[in-house]
């Protein structure tokens, strides 16, 4: 957990128990963990940012073990320290390294995890008789704090450890924990807390997140920086062909296919290696081909959230075993627990963002002083550009700024419902303490009137629920202003219900043998893992498709289970969607759209990389730094019209939606288009760029600000995004529980969607407060429209038109992926009426 | 007259027609039926107050999935001019639904109801439908070789024009999934889609609709946006 390191300072401030550890150990306590103990004994919160291997987690607990150790003689029952962890399997992990030191020193202190797998009737004990330090995680809170014996359980707390905070600040998750610390701050006014954070950039956000704030102004957490560790080595891979000394780059693609065999010998070449992807397909395609090469039959194994939690369980251990020369996972290792000895992190594609990259990189080599190392392998000639940028930033520790976020307000009617199960509640009371949480300084009484009213009878201006509203008047005394929760089925609902993770509707995939007739109905077969229901939709009978590692084909639907058989093909018919899953964060696309301008820059590139921009200079401009490059040209019998904004698929797919309908409207004809992470291309029947020269269509009004009005609002009405963001806003915000009808396939019930309600809603009450809450989770997610906002008052009077006879260098990877990915609203219309078309004769006959 | 905007050219929709016993009916993109030559409007499972009937177990749906379902009603009968209406049955979503409902949705089905010849088809939500609302009541009724009844009967079922199962259907065109709600028919009978605003959909390849359209003989009638499209049952997927 420590090394000696010269910058330790005296461990004088340790009680001698403690100093005597440190020094039987052959350690010193190092700098950042005697300032925390310092801070801690004055009772004061503190941030603590730190490289992985710099003995974060003890520094976290130092102040809590000494307190604990003072109090031994006349030591008064109850939770004393709290530990709050994004994983469960991390709150595991540190239980076990914390027991250690306390072991060794003798100490009485009492340590237990509590999370979703903790068995009932230990729950219940540790509620009676709470351990001296508990670790759990956010939903786990939310659920003590919804007790009503939660003012008695949290009475004696006198710390609050949040691990990872810079993963769970800025999330859905992040608001839940911050209203229940603000919970936490009334239940226990002297809470000392304690944040642990990898380096951001924006550390006040967190020492702000940390801390209750007042009415005015801002209160910050005191901060503790230790000293960065090692400078990583970070290589880009841009193998050569085999046999051939040329480099070689795909145009397109996200497989990084070619490079696989390098991949595979760095893997001969080290100890232990962990190779990230983006994408669970990814996942399953690395994995794949990996095994393919894999002559020396390496242990090589596979890690990804939809794969059964024994398959995950058992990689982990025997990763820990060390027994395991690769592992091929997604972002569910990007946190966590401590492998020891990894000796290289391989990330394939681009990182997407640079702090990501950084998280990753740490874990390899948990030790401070050595560095860590790290292979970035693009795909594709955009990615070696994305990957040059995220090692330049990498080396010099720079980080991804933070968007700070709303408190979302489905996460709040959550909370609001889980204080009425606790006790009853005076609003103006709860609306004081819920604004003391800084992701909700900004909330409005009023808002906070809708949300309360929302729990109770939906927040509808028609009043016809009254008579089931789930909050009661309290009413035991005159002026009695309090709310208490209507029914213990209320109670039930909300502990059922806990928690912001909405995960996607899933299938169970079972494997049955093929050829062995039934095998639909029947019970049993193997279970391989969960998928996605909207990818299996996508599967006809017959097709075949990567997952756990397996060729599969898909036989068909029973109930909840996808069945499924060995496949013999070797290649997979259905090819899973490659792109990436985090859009490119906007710190290192300006960073990218940097090296198109800085030729200096290029030197770094692979040739064809080199060349490519090269012909790109010739042949038509490289985009520049602040302007916005947008070619015309013809290509079959149509026109194009690629712009260059570098802002992320998600963004991208917005402006296409958004542009399209501008240029339909400027009698353009647009056909379609497709959004990269880096491009947009839109196809038309006539020229926009001819257009444009006649003014018939200025470039400037085409892309102005102002198509984030009625355009915005006109396109929303039909998104089938902002049904899938609805969905899960509702579930949050209790509206539809969990387990709703509508997941449900079962015999002859007859089911109903989310699509439903929102659209009724939408028509009758558009300002409704989920709705509000849908749009502005859809605004920075799925449709990222601040980022559009953002990148359209950029390049206010900085567009450049080139026109060009035929398509550019810089155009051909974007031109690639089209038929790739489908455009969803009146495409699906057209493709509706064609399935008639060619049946219509047959129809027809039936008359 | 409906129009639609097809690449830029507007142009009058034509509305499938389906015969069932060699009466033609017209099928509506917004789920109804419509027999010209007689006037008559048929819809099928309304579920008035399903919202509400949510709310009452603690889960509180926007409460305008009624007034959702009757501007719908109000807008064909307006379009046109009934001088029957049928409601298959399963129109309340249950005995309370006349009690929660909003007075002012009440008053709307009540003033639609008088305006024109209205048959509530009793159902298995609704067996006894409110009195309330005008109409008249019936198990089922008789029009030439046509029945009119709630809940189908296996097949044969010559004439029978009925709901209940809330028929809806999946059919993959270049790869993407496109699923919608339906009318189903053999040609002998006809099963009618649900036209209520929060009613679901039950995939008409699932086993329950064995008995009434045996084999793949028959077409999924699938409603879009602008018009009804007739696929094939070989065609469909399952859910």
């Amino acid at each position: 957990m420590t090394a000696p390191l010269p910058f330790a300072s005296e461990a004088g401030s340790l009680p001698p128990v403690f100093a005597r550890w440190f020094a039987a150990r052959g350690w010193r306590p190092r700098a950042h963990q005697l300032a925390l103990v310092e801070l801690g004994g004055a009772g004061k919160s503190a941030l603590l940012i730190a490289p992985t291997g710099a003995g974060k987690t003890l520094a976290g607990f130092l102040p809590s073990l000494v307190d604990l150790a003072d109090r031994e003689a006349a030591r008064k029952r109850g939770l004393h320290t709290l530990y709050i962890s994004p994983l469960k399997a991390l709150a595991v992990d540190v239980k076990r390294n914390l027991e250690t030191p306390v072991a060794e020193m003798g100490l009485a202190i009492s340590i237990e995890t509590r999370t979703g797998d903790t068995p009932q009737n230990r729950r219940q004990r540790q509620r009676r008789e709470p351990p001296d330090i508990l670790m759990t995680t956010p939903e786990q809170l939310a659920l003590l704090l919804s007790y009503p014996d939660a003012r008695e359980f949290f009475s004696a707390l006198s710390c609050v450890v949040l691990d990872e905070l810079h993963a769970l600040a800025n999330s859905k998750r992040g608001d839940l924990l911050a209203l229940g610390l603000a919970r936490l701050a009334k239940l226990a006014p002297a809470l000392r807390r304690t944040g642990l954070s990898a380096t951001v950039a924006e550390p006040d956000a967190l020492r702000r997140y940390l801390m209750p704030q007042p009415e005015t102004g801002e209160t910050l957490s005191e901060i503790v920086v230790a000293p960065p560790g090692a400078v990583p080595e970070i290589s880009v891979l841009t193998p050569a062909d085999e046999g051939s000394e040329e480099v070689r780059i795909p145009w397109s693609g996200h497989s990084a296919r070619h490079a696989l065999p390098a991949v595979y010998e760095a893997i001969r070449a080290n100890k232990t290696v962990l190779v990230f992807v983006n994408t669970r397909s990814q996942a399953e395609f690395v994995f794949q081909e990996l095994w393919r090469l894999n002559e020396d039959a390496l242990p090589i194994a596979l890690h990804h959230g939809s794969l059964s939690a024994e398959a995950r369980r058992k990689v982990e251990a025997a990763m820990a075993a060390g027994t395991l020369r690769a592992v091929v996972c997604t972002s569910t290792l990007d946190l966590g627990i401590d492998w020891g000895e990894v000796d290289l992190v391989v990330n394939m594609g681009a990182p997407k963002g640079a702090s990501r990259l950084l998280q990753r990189i740490g874990r390899a080599n948990h030790r401070l002083d050595e560095p860590s190392r790290a292979m970035l392998v693009p795909a594709n000639r955009f990615e070696v550009l994305e990957c040059e940028a995220a090692r330049a930033a990498a080396l010099e520790g720079a980080q991804d700024g933070m968007v700070s976020r709303q408190g979302a307000l489905d996460v709040l009617a959550q909370h609001v419902l889980g204080c009425a199960c606790a006790e009853p509640f005076d609003p103006d009371a709860l609306y004081g303490e819920v604004r003391s949480a800084a992701p909700y300084r900004a909330l409005t009484r009023d808002d906070f009137g809708k949300v309360v009213d929302f729990v109770s009878i939906g927040g509808y201006a028609l009043k016809t629920y009254d008579r089931f509203a789930r909050l009661r008047p309290n009413a035991k005394a005159e002026g009695d202003m309090r709310l208490r929760a209507a029914s213990p089925a209320v109670v039930q609902q909300y502990r059922m219900n806990v928690g912001t993770i909405v995960e996607a509707p899933m299938l169970k995939v079972r494997m049955v043998r093929r050829g062995g007739r039934r095998p639909l109905g029947g019970m049993g077969g193997r279970y391989l893992g969960e998928i996605e229901e909207y990818f299996i939709d996508q599967l006809a009978p017959g097709d075949t498709f990567l997952f756990a590692g397996h060729v599969l084909r898909f036989e068909g639907l029973s109930e909840t289970d996808a069945i499924v058989t060995q496949s013999s093909s070797a290649e997979p018919k259905i090819p899973s969607y490659y792109g990436g899953k985090f859009p490119l964060s906007t710190y290192l696309a300006a960073r990218v759209r940097r090296m198109f301008a800085h030729r200096e820059q290029w030197t770094a590139l692979p040739a064809p990389v080199r060349e490519w921009l090269e012909i790109q200079a010739w042949r038509s401009v490289l985009p520049g730094e602040k302007d916005l490059l947008v070619e015309c040209f013809p290509r079959g019998d149509r026109f194009f019209l690629v712009c260059y904004p570098f802002e992320g698929r998600l963004a991208h797919q917005t402006l296409g939606m958004l542009l399209t309908r501008r240029l339909d409207r400027a009698g353009a004809r647009p056909m379609g288009f497709i959004a990269s992470e880096y491009a947009l291309a839109i196809w038309c029947l006539r020229d926009p760029g001819l257009m444009h020269e006649r003014h018939e269509l200025p470039l400037g009004e085409l892309f102005a600000e102002d198509m984030l009005g009625d355009d915005l609002d006109a396109w929303l009405a039909e998104s089938s995004l902002l049904k899938r963001t609805f969905r899960d806003c509702a579930i949050i915000s209790g509206l539809i529980e969990r387990r709703f009808p509508g997941q449900e396939k079962t015999g002859r019930q007859v089911t109903f969607s989310s699509d439903l309600i929102y659209n009724v809603l939408r028509e009758h009450e558009p300002d409704h407060i989920l709705l509000r809450a849908t749009y502005n989770d859809a605004a920075t997610g799925l449709l990222d429209v601040a980022r559009v906002a953002e990148m359209l008052k950029r390049i206010r009077g900085h567009i450049r038109l080139k026109r060009l006879d035929r398509v550019s260098p810089l155009a051909v990877p974007v031109l690639l992926d089209i038929g790739k990915v489908s455009v969803g609203g009146e495409a699906d219309e057209a493709l509706l009426s064609e399935a008639a078309d060619d049946l219509i004769a047959e129809a027809t006959r039936l008359v | 007259m409906q129009r639609a905007i097809d690449g830029g050219i507007v142009r009058p929709v034509a509305h499938p027609s389906l015969a069932v016993c060699g009466v033609a009916f017209d099928l509506l993109p917004e789920g109804a039926a419509w027999l010209a030559e007689e006037r008559l409007l048929v819809v099928a499972d309304l579920h008035f107050e399903k919202g509400s009937a949510f709310a009452a177990r603690g889960v509180a749906l926007p409460p305008y999935d009624t007034r959702t379902t009757i501007a719908r009603l109000e807008a064909l009968v307006a379009r046109l001019k009934p001088q029957t209406l049928v409601a298959l049955g399963d129109s309340f979503h249950d005995g309370e639904a006349e009690a929660r409902m909003d007075a002012e949705d009440a008053a709307r089905i009540a003033r639609l109801s008088r305006a024109l010849d209205w048959v509530w088809i009793a159902g298995n939500h609704d067996p006894e439908p409110p009195q309330g609302f005008g109409g008249v009541v019936m198990a089922e009724l008789r029009l030439g070789p046509l029945i009119f009844r709630h809940e189908p009967r296996s097949a044969p079922a010559t004439g029978e024009i009925s709901g209940h199962l809330h028929p809806c259907a999946a059919v993959r065109v270049r790869g993407r999934r496109l699923r919608r709600r339906c009318f189903a028919s053999d040609g002998t009978r006809m099963i009618m889609p649900a036209f209520g605003a929060y009613a679901g959909g039950l995939n008409v390849l699932d086993a329950a609709y064995d008995p009434l359209l045996p084999g793949l003989g028959f077409h999924a009638w699938m409603m879009g946006a602008r018009t009804v499209v007739p696929v094939a049952a070989h065609r469909l997927e399952g859910d």
